[in-house]
């Protein structure tokens, strides 16, 4: 049942894609700007039906780089926005992610991973941009992003990242896979008012006193919106608090400490994952995405074989979770993950270990998911 | 002439209001174009009618891209070539902005410019203010895509050979609903220019010729700002209405300037409307529009 909120409360076969879009419209997004790319197009198809419904707004941009710079511009003007791109839409993406980082513009931007680099594999899977994710765009910085290994994760992340995205003024990222986005599964989409939704974090004081990049408590400045009087100067180059631009040391060390920090003093609160039998466990499965569901098969055969497995599964990638992965490295033999790339998230699980536990990923170049022999395999090494 | 006009300038300086006086000094050289032009905007916002609160001016990035810095507006100075982008979701966002894009011709025509003209192709309602210093003045002097025929530039160190744009046919070609050029020495012209461009409804465009002579003065010979401003005078020739495929900077020198392109046409918004308004209920607060054409001529 439709309702005013844009909520579509009730249970329904969605695809991945198509839960991106319900997962924005429920988390209150009135604005979705992008360019058509496989596999992430249907979300943006989606938009395109569902937002005028809602009194919302969807435009094709001429690219990905105007569809990111876009997603900033409607946010300054005071709009929850959202696109959704790929692989080469991704990395064009990436000069204003660091705009919006520097900015400290909340937005959403679903990637939909296919196989690459370059055009690589459109219609296959890949999950190769975890990294870029971190550090695509240059310069030094923290960034969110979540993992949906489901169409009812895609539309729960999504919500999930809206709110981050208010909570921390950044933008997020939602790291969906081929796979994720194009099954078709069961959603429950529960009723508007059971919907949390964080609100813009407006300004508490009065034009005269207020600067835009004064933190609050937490770290985060309170935003202004072009058009309420505040007359805010916001800009790429590194700037004070007021948003001037200074161009120093010491402005940068005060801007990327406090931009870096602000994710980091709230780690905890921020990152997720799910976690089943690791206190006992002789190896941990480490995955995200469709490759966590790859692995479900791999687990249950090496526990028919008696091998304890534990399943430690990421639900915020970034900020990863550090001390948690240090925490279990001193509990078992060690981590297995599989991940449809050469290595990326394993490097992280190997860091976080600090030796304790060994680390064995289990590559995959993209264009299929993992056959779970080889996952299994794995998980042989490591409890040997 | 030009002594009066800065004495106007001084004079002028309800500036105050509009200028972020803790940014003062600026950038700029001595003899740069941008003070005049920024002066003429100032005033083409102060006597538009529109509340401040409602005007967001965004730049890109370049000497020009340092306007949206010392405005006491909204302001957003954001990646090179990306305002016309960051602009529409701000108007989309908010369609009860007026927003305005002030940048120079290699952030707009050049890394930009595949933006610039789907924003026209689509009559954005946003103003853009382009300031064609005919090279890049920020990166210390290189070609741009407006630098002559012949022309040196640090990356065109025996002459530059490649076809420059014509701004205002790619303006005009691309879709803009208004379009004129005034140099900077013209502030009073290119005042009333702007002024009029940001009360009409549409992608409107001024493209401002403006003397860079640290970099293509001094490359080209040009001599002082003065002297620039000074061959402005004797070399434009005002041409309303005229075909703006025949505007392009002559080998001649001869700068053809005016406002070629006045006309009505649906914006974004007005299409979507008339496409989706008879179905859906999408809320678009108007802003105020004036459709008062400023003369530009004689006194
Ligand atoms: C992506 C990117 N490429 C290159 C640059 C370097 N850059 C800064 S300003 C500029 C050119 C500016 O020229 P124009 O827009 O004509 O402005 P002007 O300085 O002449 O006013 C360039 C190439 C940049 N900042 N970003
Ligand atoms: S380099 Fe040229 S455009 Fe830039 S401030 Fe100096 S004179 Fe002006
Ligand atoms: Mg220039």
């Amino acid at each position: 049942m439709e309702t005013e909120s844009g909520v579509l409360t009730g249970e329904h076969f969605l695809s991945g894609n198509e839960a991106f879009g319900e997962g924005a419209l429920a988390a209150g997004c009135r604005f979705f700007a992008g360019y058509p790319i496989t596999p992430s197009t249907e979300v943006a198809e989606h938009m395109a039906e569902r937002l005028p419904q809602v009194g919302g707004i969807f435009i094709q941009m001429e690219d990905e780089l105007a569809s990111m710079n876009a997603l900033l511009g409607a946010a300054w003007a005071g709009q929850k926005a959202m696109t959704a791109t790929s692989g080469p839409g991704f990395s064009l993406m990436m000069e204003n992610l660091g705009l919006g980082v520097v900015t400290e513009t909340p937005c959403v931007i679903v990637n939909v991973q296919r196989g690459g680099p370059s055009t690589g594999l459109p219609t296959l899977v890949g999950q190769a941009d975890m990294m870029q994710a971190k550090w695509g765009s240059h310069g030094p910085y923290e960034i969110i992003a979540l993992s949906p290994s489901s169409p009812q994760e895609c539309f729960d992340f999504t919500v999930k990242a809206f709110n981050l995205a208010e909570q921390y003024r950044t933008p997020v990222l939602v790291m969906g896979d081929e796979v994720v986005g194009h099954m078709t599964e069961r959603v429950v989409i529960p009723p508007a008012d059971k919907i949390e939704r964080t609100p813009r974090r407006t300004p508490r004081v009065p034009p005269e006193k207020y600067l835009p990049y004064e933190p609050d408590p937490d770290g985060v400045p309170q935003m202004a919106l072009a058009g309420q009087g505040y007359k805010m100067h916001i800009t790429g180059l590194t700037h004070d608090r007021r948003g001037y631009p200074v161009i120093s040391e010491e402005a940068q060390a005060d801007m990327i400490g406090r931009l870096v920090e602000k994710i980091r003093k709230n780690r905890e609160k921020i990152t997720e994952y799910e976690e089943e039998s690791c206190e006992d466990a002789d190896v941990i499965v480490c995955s995200y995405g469709i490759s966590a569901r790859t692995s479900q098969l791999a687990i249950e055969n090496a526990r028919a074989e008696g091998i304890k497995v534990g399943v430690f599964r990421l639900i915020v990638v970034w900020p990863f979770p550090e001390s948690k992965i240090d925490e279990l490295a001193g509990k078992t033999k060690g981590f297995v993950v599989p991940e449809i790339n050469c290595g990326q998230i394993s490097l992280e699980v190997e860091r976080c270990a600090h030796g304790k536990a060994k680390t064995i990923l289990v590559p995959h170049a993209g264009g299929g998911t993992h056959n779970p022999d080889n996952i299994l395999e794995a998980i042989r090494r490591a409890a040997a | 002439m030009i002594q009066q006009q800065e004495s106007t300038i001084v004079e002028h300086h309800p500036m105050d209001v509009l200028l972020r006086q803790d940014r003062i000094p600026h950038i700029w050289c001595s003899g740069c174009g941008l003070g005049t032009s920024l002066t003429a905007f100032i005033n083409a916002v102060r006597d538009c009618g529109i509340p401040l609160e409602k005007i967001s001016v965004v730049s890109g990035i370049g000497c020009t891209g340092r306007v949206a810095g010392y405005l006491n507006l909204d302001s957003f100075h954001t990646t090179h070539g990306r305002a016309l982008p960051f602009a529409v979701g701000l108007h989309l966002g908010n369609p009860s902005l007026k927003v305005i894009v002030f940048s120079g011709d290699g952030d707009l025509i050049s890394i930009g410019g595949n933006h610039f003209i789907h924003t026209a192709r689509k009559n954005m309602d946003i103003t853009v203010i382009c300031v064609n210093n005919f090279n890049y003045g920020m990166t210390g002097g290189q070609g741009a895509p407006t630098t002559p025929l012949g022309s040196r530039s640090t990356t065109t160190p025996y002459g530059n050979f490649e076809f420059p744009f014509n701004i205002p046919h790619l303006a005009a070609a691309s879709g803009a609903t208004y379009v004129a050029r005034w140099t900077a020495l013209d502030t009073r012209r290119l005042k009333n220019s702007m002024q009029e461009a940001i009360l009409r409804r549409g992608f409107s465009v001024v493209e401002v010729i403006s003397p860079c002579p640290t970099l293509f003065g001094r490359l080209n010979r040009l001599g002082t700002g003065l002297d620039m401003m000074k061959s402005y005078q004797e070399n434009s020739v005002i041409r309303h209405g005229a075909d703006p495929a025949s505007v392009a900077m002559g080998k001649d020198g001869k700068i053809i300037v005016g406002k070629f392109v006045d006309i009505e046409r649906p914006t974004y918004l007005d299409m979507m409307k008339q496409a989706l308004g008879g179905r859906f209920n999408i809320p678009i607060p108007e802003r105020s529009v004036d459709k008062t054409e400023i003369p530009m001529d004689g006194e």
